[in-house]
């Protein structure tokens, strides 16, 4: 039995070993980021412990490009993007869960298909489309392919044919029309699904880049990673200094956001069901 | 819950202007997403295909009807299938890794190992990192000599080598960095999936002297199915849409070696401004994406075990 | 719906007033202007100086000016905002995007603009390196602004630890080698220092021209509507950049990355490299030992390609926007500007009689190395340039580097390029 217990605890040993290693690995990337945006540049390959810390990269950073105007547009355009969703995602799902109407599987269907057709790879066709709207170089031409989430609907839909038909039926003989019923009893039920929809929705969006790469041209309308990669990729040689500070300076809400908010995070996707 | 009380079911039939109206309310809700759906994944879909038979209009003419041409182009270009095969290994190789990379870290953080916010912490980081931002720190990592990895390689005496630039290894480098993106982000779904299996299952296989492997065999992983499906479906579409860190750390090179599909078509549709071969090139890769949906869904939706 | 008559007219008439009140005061024309980030430096605010400094001397103009990122993003965005409808007045594009642009229908030749025989003579001031580039068809495309050469840097400490004379750099091709060969160190099986490298990323073809230049070969025709990757002397080119690794082995193997050759010449990775003049001020900052900077190497002949942003002009302006633009751009092409702008960035002043400037004489005698990519100048040629030119540059861009990494032979690589251009400019001849 001892020897099974201590095998066990080799094992367990081992394991956590592992599990600590693969951390490690994993967050070196970003500790690298910190590492070379708080050294000079002659110290951004060696990593020597006496090497002196400066502010300078991210001061450097923060006047090459108008960091502060992108990370305006990039507010505007997930905020637009998230209360687009979430309204256009809730008449949706809840036309879908609890209304039958001719062709309402089908329409289903189709809708599950941007699943897999994504905007990302539609590019050329509705950059023709944005074109031809004149509504090119804005934030809501950035916005508008993802305004109508499949997921977002196909996770609302779940959600909301799980609430127990009682509540509904009892808000509508209190005289509720359908559109009351859905706010009073359908949404404040879906809370954690919301929730949960929100932060991937938010974080895709922030970290977008292909398609507000094409369709954005001025500093207007540029979202962060557009910003960046433009910043980033002078011809003349890459300073990673000055590159990994404006990274660190351009994933810092959402890193911040997240370290305050991890527990809520991991819980609302646990709320939500999503399994 | 706003003074409603839960009445009993009796049956109350919906007011008549209500069952009538229903099936108007039905598509009057689901109006506004359907238009944005037909504008911007449908109809360009179907416009992708359509301008798949037609050239490209230039200035100074407009687009003729060309028939199989352009599939025929691309049929002889050998970037397209570099770019197709690249692709298959790519997916092939990300997907997998990324999802029992990111079942292991769900694993070790709902287990009982030391330090597992921390843990948690560090795994989930790169998902709210820009993959652009961060490809060009990978940049760093895999330039040679002062690079972080042929550092570390060297404390070993294994001789610095030209990752990015080698074309052996360059779509290597860029799978790494796609699983390192991902696993993280996948990994928190399979957490909330663990936290509900209940721990009594694990208490009366531990009686029954099943080995963990078995459980997690037998138990734990097909009550994981739908997770599993849900992520795979998640991966699938990462590794046909994400190409930012092609654009930062190699642009398709070295020779096509790291060409994926989608960035190809941002090559040929933004670059050449080909439009009409970058539409028979979408047209492949939604063909690809559709099979492989439907793959999913049929093979997969079969060992779905629901509890 | 409840507004009276009388308020109603109010309104119409206001707006009436406010109408007429703009069309007064828009006398001020405002101009767009596109430009890309290319080397070192706060470029951003030089600019925007040079902006603010015409917008003071010209009051009635307003230029805004827009960054876009590497020329190639400049070249997307410029061409994506004309396909749209609503084109940058003024970009700053490569040379090599003129027959693109011209066949794209987006870009105006400034030909009518020089009427008087002063703009005449201004037209007549750039560097004829860099109009080669700039013309076609008897008409002037684009205006030389920020234009460049490929130098070659090399590390004095370097060379003096190897036992090389730290003041003279190899000349031609066999004294490369042999300066490479002493200057490559070896721990084991790792190299420590190359003794040369030749960057291969993001657009070979252009370090590739400061070899076959050297073989007197070129590699288009000046319509830009035929190429020549499979002569013999083109094919021994590549031949020898491949034998740099293979051979000599004193230069990487694979695709050497352009963005990181820098900092590889800065760590001591490398002893000598080959970039553009644009460097300059970026290595002078930061190479913690003494440089040099040199002329390419020279073999058969000598030289090297020219490269660079000119000024175009894009369709769709009315005449008072054109003759606007064309104010500005002659502003930012004087002989003053043009030397402060080459002393503040390391691109080539575009025109001679800047190089007399009391600024640029001082800034020469201060720092002998600015003048090494002017006196390259008469021996430099046009930078590849052809109808759809970035399908043709790809062609032999995956060439060269299908050659580099031993995938092809030097011959099959070019032979394969030149089949893939010749297919491409079919339609154009």
């Amino acid at each position: 039995m001892s020897a099974l217990q201590a095998s066990g605890r080799g094992a367990a040993a081992l394991e956590t070993a592992g599990a600590w290693l693969l951390a490690l690995i994993w967050i070196l990337p970003l500790a690298y980021a910190l590492w070379a945006a708080i050294h000079p540049s002659a110290y951004s390959a060696h990593f020597v412990p006496s090497a002196p810390l400066t502010l300078e990269n991210f001061a450097r950073a923060w006047n090459a490009a108008p960091f502060a105007r992108y990370f305006l547009n990039t507010f505007l355009l997930v905020t637009m993007i998230l209360a687009a969703q979430l309204v256009l995602c809730t008449l949706a799902a809840y036309a879908f869960a609890r209304f039958s109407f001719r062709g309402r599987d089908l329409a289903f269907v189709l809708v599950l298909l941007q699943l897999m057709i994504m905007p990302d790879v539609l590019i050329v066709e509705n950059y023709r489309t944005m074109s031809a709207l004149g509504i090119v170089d804005t934030i809501p031409a950035i916005g508008l392919p993802y305004m109508a989430s499949a997921f977002g609907i196909f996770l609302l839909r779940q959600t909301f044919k799980s609430v127990p038909r009682e509540l509904d039926e009892a808000a509508r003989v209190e005289g509720a029309g359908p559109l009351a019923v859905l706010l009073k009893v359908y949404v404040p039920l879906a809370k954690p699904v919301y929730i949960a929809y929100g932060l991937v929705s938010v974080s895709y969006h922030w970290n977008n880049f292909l398609w507000p790469l094409i369709v954005t041209n001025s500093v207007n309308t540029r979202p962060l990673t557009v910003g960046l990669q433009i910043f980033a990729s002078t011809d003349q040689g890459i300073d990673w200094s000055v590159i990994t500070a404006a990274t660190l300076m351009t994933s810092a809400p959402l890193l911040v956001a997240f370290l305050l908010f991890q527990r809520q995070f991991v819980q609302s996707f646990m709320r939500a069901g999503i399994r | 819950m706003h003074g409603l009380e839960p009445k009993t079911a009796a049956a109350v039939a919906p007011p008549p202007r209500l069952r009538f109206a229903a099936p108007i309310h039905g598509w009057l809700l689901l109006l506004p997403a359907a238009v944005l759906l037909a504008t911007f994944t449908h109809y360009p879909a179907v416009a992708t295909i359509v301008d798949s038979f037609y050239s490209t209009p230039k200035a100074r003419r407009a687009a003729i009807f060309v028939g199989a041409d352009n599939y025929q182009a691309m049929l002889g270009d050998p970037v397209f299938w570099r770019a197709l095969s690249n692709n298959i290994v790519y997916a092939g190789c990300v997907i997998p890794l990324t999802i029992a990379l990111a079942l292991a870290m769900a694993l070790w953080v709902n287990g009982k190992i030391a330090g597992r916010p921390l843990l948690r912490l560090s795994f989930f980081t790169p998902t709210v990192l820009p993959m652009i931002a961060v490809a060009n720190i990978w940049l760093f990592f895999y330039a040679p000599g002062y690079g972080l990895l042929d550092q570390l390689l060297g404390l070993f005496g294994i001789p610095s080598h030209n990752w990015l630039g080698d074309q052996h290894t360059a779509l290597i480098c860029l799978i790494a960095v796609a699983v390192w993106k991902d696993a993280g982000f996948f990994m928190i779904f399979y957490l909330a999936a663990l936290q509900q299996v209940s721990p009594q299952l694990a208490e009366a296989a531990a009686i029954e002297g099943a080995s963990r492997w078995y459980f997690f065999r037998r138990v734990t992983f097909p009550l994981l199915m739908p997770t599993t499906l849900f992520v795979l479906v998640n991966a699938v579409i990462n590794a046909f849409r994400l190409i930012d860190h092609i654009v930062v750390m190699t642009q398709g090179g070295p020779d096509n070696a790291t060409a994926l599909i989608l960035f190809y078509i941002y090559e040929v549709g933004f670059k050449f401004w080909d439009t009409a071969y970058a539409a028979t090139l979408t047209v492949v890769l939604l063909i690809l994406l559709a099979l492989l949906a439907l793959g999913q869904f049929l093979i997969l939706d079969r060992r779905i075990h629901y509890q | 719906m409840g507004y009276s008559k009388t308020k109603w007219l109010a309104a119409l008439a206001g707006a009436a007033m406010l109408a007429l009140t703009t069309a007064a005061m828009a006398k001020d024309i405002t101009l767009s202007f596109y430009y890309p980030i290319a080397v070192g430096g706060p470029i951003p605010k030089i600019i925007d100086g040079y902006v603010a400094d015409f917008e003071k001397e010209n009051p009635g103009i307003k230029i805004k000016a827009i960054y876009a990122g590497t020329y190639q993003d400049t070249l997307v965005k410029a061409l994506t905002a004309f396909k749209s409808g609503e084109p940058p007045n003024i970009a700053v594009l490569l040379s090599t995007d003129m027959f693109t642009l011209i066949d794209e229908d987006a870009v105006a030749p400034f030909d009518d603009l020089l009427k008087t025989d002063a703009d005449k003579a201004w037209a007549k001031s750039f560097y004829p390196a860099f109009m080669a580039n700039s013309q076609t068809g008897g008409k002037i495309w684009g205006i030389p602004f920020q234009r460049s050469t490929i130098v070659m840097y090399w590390n004095k400490d370097a060379f003096k630890a190897a036992g090389l004379d730290p003041d003279k750099a190899p000349d031609t091709w066999d004294e490369l080698v042999a300066a490479g060969k002493k200057l490559t160190q070896r721990d084991g099986a790792n190299v420590t220092q190359w003794g040369i490298e030749i960057p291969s990323s993001g657009f070979p073809y252009w370090l590739f021209q400061g070899l076959t230049t050297a073989n007197k070969v070129l590699l288009m025709n000046e319509a830009g509507t035929q190429t020549a990757f499979d002569k013999p002397g083109v094919v021994a080119a590549l031949q020898f950049w491949v034998d740099l690794s293979k051979k000599y082995g004193i230069h990487p193997a694979g695709t050497v990355e352009w963005g990181t050759t820098p900092k590889d010449f800065f760590e001591k990775k490398t002893a000598m490299m080959w970039t553009t003049t644009g460097n300059l001020t970026n290595v002078r900052k930061n190479a913690p030992f003494p440089f040099g900077v040199a002329m390419l190497p020279a073999h058969e002949g000598r030289g090297s390609p020219t490269g660079g942003g000119n000024f175009y002009f894009f369709k769709k302006m009315s005449s008072e926007e054109r003759a606007a633009a064309f104010k500005f751009v002659k502003w930012m092409t004087t002989p003053e500007r043009a030397a402060d702008w080459g002393i503040q960035t390391g691109y080539v002043a575009v025109r001679p009689d800047a190089w007399d400037t009391e600024a640029m004489k001082k800034y020469v005698a201060d720092f002998p190395a600015a003048a090494v990519a002017r006196d390259q100048l008469k021996y430099a040629v046009a930078e590849l340039s052809t109808h759809d030119n970035q399908r043709v540059t790809k062609a032999l861009n995956d060439g060269i580097q299908a050659a580099l990494a031993g995938t092809k032979t030097p011959e099959q690589a070019m032979k394969d390029a030149q089949a893939e251009a010749v297919r491409i400019l079919k339609s154009y001849q």
